[in-house]
């Protein structure tokens, strides 16, 4: 199949769920209790008639149910994403805001957590049946076990409460005014902790992939055929083994892309991280449901982007989708 | 190309190539006996070939995998013996010396070549690795090579082959290219260990006439694995003969053939089927059971709403009629359409048009065919290890079928036991598992549960292929006690034309799903009418030189 | 009989899940006998707040910033976990092995219309999801528990369309059919016998994944407000790290071991389920 055909196929079936999710939306606001238009408005706005008016006459609730959802639908794909009242900001300003301080977490621990997991995973998978593959075993089930907000809590009394070594909170340090290359060495040492968090937790799923499909593919017959021709087993490992075993990392990766930007809304709490995870969060404190479900929708594009970027990776590494 | 001939030549002395030495494996514990192989000696000499025969369970893979070093050690491991190439004692050497050896002055095809290429890498650099793993070549020389290895085992455009992945290949293509790395640097053995069996019976033929010229042309000792006694005959020079890990026969190919000294030896090739062919009844019943006309089926895959989907079609107007008590073979390679034409007899697949007429009825389409046909049509299948349930015991799954269809509980029971008697198994075997019996056994359980429906119709799809030679002569002989006294019409679906010789009254041969040619069987072997019929019986890998075997009296 | 003898011995042979399983027995007796091990209920301040670990008598977690007993606090906890976790796993289980055992048996257009479906779900960020329905819902033990289910049935669906996939093309189906079985029994008596396997070790993993989910809920304040869940201990004490780092510290290793338990009971079963013909296990 060509390439081109499969990526754009992929991108339709992206848009089409986004639009899917934005239904959703549109029915969750219907099924929430109290009056749809009173939930638009959110805890803040809700006290306002005139605000309450506004909406009403905007989003017209005395028509027809189908037409509703396509105003509503129509106000999305024009990127109109509705008012924060309490903000007093449109959501989609609020969020466009936040988008690239979530887009380097969430990319960065991506990377990162892939990055790791294989390296590990490969590691433990040489050394299979010795205690350095147990180890790692463990090791990973650890941090497979632990709750993202707990891990992040401890990494910020260890690390900046008690070490001092990183700072805890924020993009940056607070009323320094540095530019240029300051600021980038400022904003990656705020990135560090959080980063490292959300990929440790990841990371671990990796490691334990990466390992079975190694173990797997180290005993399939074109392995075996290499050794009979006099293969050095470096080369095997690499080109063979690895090669083959990451097909199934690859794919892994797009499913867990959707849950790692999940986790960045815990991690972002933890660590005051100025990204669409806090705004969501803030969005829950404050009853704001046009802002949630704002987020949430920009959220679910973000796991559609990744998936798309694992899918081409994909195809790259698999010769039988080709150009 | 020269320098290598050169080196092989000075290490080349009068004496064997490879000379093993009471060679014995261990198997890890709890095995089924304590050695693999035991005590085994033979001796290769340069330019001969060598057959390794066994069944499964033999050690004659083992002993191969020794050789190149591949035993899953230390699990399975040689523990005595020697194993003498050009003069060194392999066992002897480290892991790093074996290297050096295997691919440059061993080679290896192995028997599975759909998964013995990566599938990631180009055919080019499968082939190029060997060079880089053992000589420095300049890419635009290595490259000339690479070219040249693909043009000597027969494959087209290699220029274009080297760019290509293994899944563009068939399997006898891929099996060429295998050849082609295990024979790029002129090694002097080249090991095959059961090259053939996973092939069709023409590719088949075509790949040992390739072997055997290529040695020829190039002085390579052949040690060559394989079950099969027509293998044997076509190609081996010497031949040893495997039971159960250890060596009860060996010497000459044509004397081990013509004179058997060993009892087992007498055994497995008196066991290879075709040796007499079957003559059709004088007196048949009126009677039609089967009646196929025009039976046509397409598969269609892969369509989506940019690309029209492939097309390939099963089954092309086969048309056949089948008496009670009559056996039809239907014989042809993988891609003939047989297997999808069975299963559209027994009602598993849909057929898009054509029409199957069971004694007398024309069967509707889908879940109506079974249910009309009321479980007296039956199939037996080519896997015994997939066609029982594995959690359920073998009692139960013979009576599930009566069971379903209306008859009680007892008498199903007592129908079962008097089956598993029939078939030769004890009634205690009813509340066993599957994974207790083995292969031959659980095929005789699968006959049982068919025949416990009572049909008149019994489908047997390549029921002894996966089988041992010997157990295959036994279930062949259940077959056919079971169709004497049930009377059954039998439609017999095998790869094998020296099976369908001795089972079927009838044979149509199949290709690409066209009937090619169809007729009583001693008629469409001894005087075949379709050249693609004429090309399958010379590719069967037969026993002696001798002219066509005789009619049965 | 010997094939349960197998499993026991070859799960036992997995030290790791050896373990876990005697920490869950551990768990479960908390869960079950909670009230009366407790020293006191959660709720009630009973101390003086910001209380050290064995600063008092019988407080041998410390209290937290009301006041409240924290061992009392991760004992009931245990409950609220457990439950939570094994009855949306259940739920969880029970749509998708129906939708994917429809699935993988029917084909043809069901099968694409439900995967179809599948995808879209899973495409959607789970954990997001989880939080907009809790949030939208009003946080009740129902609501979450419906949460959680609804967002983590996809993976068995899959798995289960998965087996079924294979094990229709089984001969052995073939034989059933032509035997006259009807459909359901043959997927009911042939098909999930089968299957069952993979179906175990994944719903172990997912309780994990639903002890892990529903304190996530917790921690960020969605959690029942009737339920002192470990989630919500680790939630307030969030803001006083610096001062208490104990109100944080007990109620999450009391997650993870938790959760780490039943990943390697998950581990355990898997290996004893399936046992591969030469013997080994990984």
């Amino acid at each position: 199949m060509k390439r081109l055909q499969f990526m754009s196929i992929r991108v339709l079936q992206g848009i089409a769920a986004l639009l899917v999710i934005a239904t959703i939306n549109f029915m969750l606001i219907r099924a929430a209790p109290g009056d749809p238009v009173s939930v638009m408005a959110g805890e803040a706005g809700a006290s306002d008639p005139q605000f309450v008016a506004q909406l009403r006459a905007q989003f017209g609730l005395d028509q027809p149910l189908g037409t509703q959802l396509m105003n509503y639908l129509g106000h999305v794909v024009q990127l109109d994403l509705g008012f924060s009242y309490r903000q007093q900001q449109p959501v989609l300003d609020l969020i466009l805001d936040r988008l690239p301080a979530t887009l380097l977490l969430t990319g960065s621990a991506f990377a990162l957590s892939i990055l790791l997991g294989v390296v590990l995973g490969a590691y433990a998978a040489r050394r299979a049946g010795t205690w350095v593959d147990s180890l790692t075993t463990v090791v990973a089930l650890v941090f497979y076990a632990t709750p993202l907000y707990w891990l992040a809590l401890m990494a910020v009394l260890l690390f900046s409460i008690k070490l001092g070594w990183l700072p805890a909170f924020g993009y940056i340090t607070v009323g320094s005014g540095m530019t240029g290359f300051a600021l980038a060495m400022d904003i990656a040492a705020h990135l560090v902790l959080p980063a490292v968090t959300l990929a440790l937790f990841y990371m671990a799923v990796y490691a334990r992939m990466t390992r079975a499909s190694m173990l797997e593919v180290a005993q399939m017959d074109f392995v075996k055929t290499a050794r009979a021709k006099g293969v050095r087993p470096g080369r095997i490992q690499r080109a063979h083994i690895l090669r083959n075993a990451l097909l199934p990392v690859i794919t892994l990766a797009g499913i867990q892309a959707g849950g790692m930007i999940g986790g960045a809304v815990l991690t972002e709490t933890v660590f005051a991280w100025p990204g669409i995870g806090r705004l969501m969060f803030d969005a829950l404190l404050q009853r704001d449901y046009n802002l949630l479900l704002g987020c949430f929708l920009v959220t679910a594009a973000m796991a559609v982007l990744f998936n798309l970027i694992t899918d081409l990776a994909y195809t790259l590494v698999d010769p039988r989708i080709e150009l | 190309m020269s320098d290598f001939k050169q080196s092989a030549q000075t290490a080349e002395s009068s004496g064997p190539v490879l000379d093993i030495q009471g060679l014995s494996i261990r198997l890890p514990p709890g095995g089924d006996r304590e050695l693999a192989v035991t005590n085994a000696s033979m001796t290769l000499m340069p330019g001969q070939t060598l057959c390794v025969v066994g069944e499964s369970g033999s050690g004659k893979s083992m002993i191969a995998n020794a050789v190149m070093g591949l035993l899953p050690v230390p699990k399975v491991a040689p523990v005595a013996g020697r194993i003498m190439f050009d003069g060194q004692d392999l066992l002897s050497l480290n892991e790093e010396q074996m290297r050096t050896l295997r691919g440059r002055r061993i080679g290896m095809v192995f028997q599975e070549p759909m998964t013995a290429l990566n599938p990631l890498m180009r055919i080019g650099d499968q082939l190029g690795e060997v060079i880089d793993s053992h000589v420095d070549l300049p890419s635009d020389e290595k490259r000339k090579r690479i070219i040249a290895a693909l043009t000597d085992v027969g494959l087209p455009d290699p220029e274009l082959l080297i760019e290509a992945y293994p899944f563009r290949l068939s399997g006898g293509q891929r099996q060429r290219v295998m050849i082609a790395c295990a024979l790029l640097l002129e090694p002097r053995l080249l090991i095959a260990d059961e090259p053939t069996t996973a092939l069709d019976v023409t590719t088949q033929a075509q790949i040992l006439v390739l072997i055997k010229e290529l040695q020829q042309r190039r002085g390579t000792a052949v040690l060559f694995i394989t079950h099969d006694f027509g293998v044997v005959s076509e190609i081996a020079d010497y031949v040893v003969v495997m039971q159960t890990g250890v060596a009860v026969e060996s010497g000459p190919a044509a004397e081990v053939l013509q004179n058997p000294q060993h009892p087992y030896t007498r055994k497995l090739i008196a066991a290879i089927p075709g040796g007499q062919l079957r003559k059709p009844n004088a007196a048949p019943d009126a009677h039609y059971v089967l009646q196929v006309q025009d039976l046509c089926k397409t598969y269609r895959s892969g369509g989506t709403l940019f690309r029209k989907g492939r097309e390939v079609q099963a089954a092309r107007n086969v048309s056949f009629e089948l008496r009670r008590g009559e056996t039809l073979g239907v014989v042809g390679e993988s891609g003939s359409g047989k297997t999808s034409v069975g299963r559209c007899l027994v009602g598993l697949a849909p057929f898009d048009s054509g029409r199957i007429v069971f004694n007398g009825r024309n069967l509707a389409q889908g879940e109506q065919f079974r249910r009309a046909a009321a479980g007296k049509i039956q199939m037996v299948f080519q896997d015994p290890y997939a066609s029982l349930n594995p959690r359920h015991r073998i009692g139960a799954a013979i009576a599930a079928g009566p069971i379903a269809q209306g008859v009680s509980r007892e008498i199903a029971m007592a129908r079962t036991a008097e089956l598993l008697g029939l078939v030769g198994l004890g009634a205690d075997a009813a509340d066993r598992f599957p994974h207790e019996f083995s292969g031959g056994q659980r095929q005789r359980i699968a006959i049982a549960r068919a025949l416990a429906m009572e049909p008149e119709l019994l489908v047997a799809d390549e029921p002894v292929s996966a089988l041992d030679v010997s157990v295959q002569a036994q279930v062949l002989e259940l077959f056919g006690d079971v169709r004497k006294r049930f009377g059954l019409a039998m439609v017999f679906i095998t790869h094998d034309l020296r099976v369908a010789g001795e089972m079927c009254d009838y044979i149509a041969v199949m290709q690409r799903g066209s009937v090619v040619e169809y007729g009583p069987t001693h008629e469409v072997l001894t005087n075949p009418q379709n050249p693609y019929t004429r090309q399958l019986i010379d590719a069967v890998p037969r026993l002696s030189r001798k002219p066509e075997p005789e009619v049965a009296a | 009989m010997t094939i349960k003898n197998g499993f026991w011995r070859r799960f036992c042979r997995n030290k790791g899940a050896v373990i876990g399983l005697a920490v869950l027995v551990i768990a479960a007796l908390v869960a079950i006998l909670g009230p009366w091990l407790a020293p006191n209920d959660p709720w009630d301040m009973v101390e003086r707040p910001f209380l050290a670990p064995m600063g008092g008598p019988g407080m041998l977690l410390g209290t937290d910033t009301l006041g409240r007993d924290i061992l009392s606090g991760v004992i009931h906890g245990t409950r609220v976990s457990l439950l939570i976790g094994l009855i949306s796993t259940v739920v969880s289980l029970l749509i998708g092995v129906s939708l994917g055992a429809m699935s993988g048996y029917f084909g043809g257009w069901i099968d694409a219309a439900l995967m179809r479906f599948t995808e879209l779900f899973q495409a959607i960020p789970s954990f997001a999801l989880a939080i907009v329905l809790v949030a939208v819902f009003e946080p009740s033990l129902g609501s979450i528990i419906a949460a959680i289910s609804l967002v983590s049935w996809p993976p068995v669906a899959r798995l289960v369309r998965g087996e079924f996939l294979t094990l229709r093309q089984r001969d052995f189906v073939a034989a059933a059919l032509l035997a006259g079985q009807s459909t359901p029994r043959i997927i009911l008596t042939q098909i999930l016998p089968n299957a069952i396997s993979p179906i175990i070790v994944m719903g172990s993993l997912m309780i994990a994944s639903a002890i892990l989910l529903e304190s996530s809920l917790s921690f960020l304040g969605l959690g029942d407000p009737n339920a002192m869940s470990w989630g919500y201990m680790v939630g307030s004490a969030r803001t006083v790290l610096l001062q208490a780092w104990w109100m944080a510290v007990f109620p999450g290793l009391a997650i993870v071991l938790t959760v780490l338990a039943f990943n390697l009971v998950g581990e355990g079963l898997n290996d004893g389920l399936n046992a591969r013909a030469d013997g080994r296990t990984k």
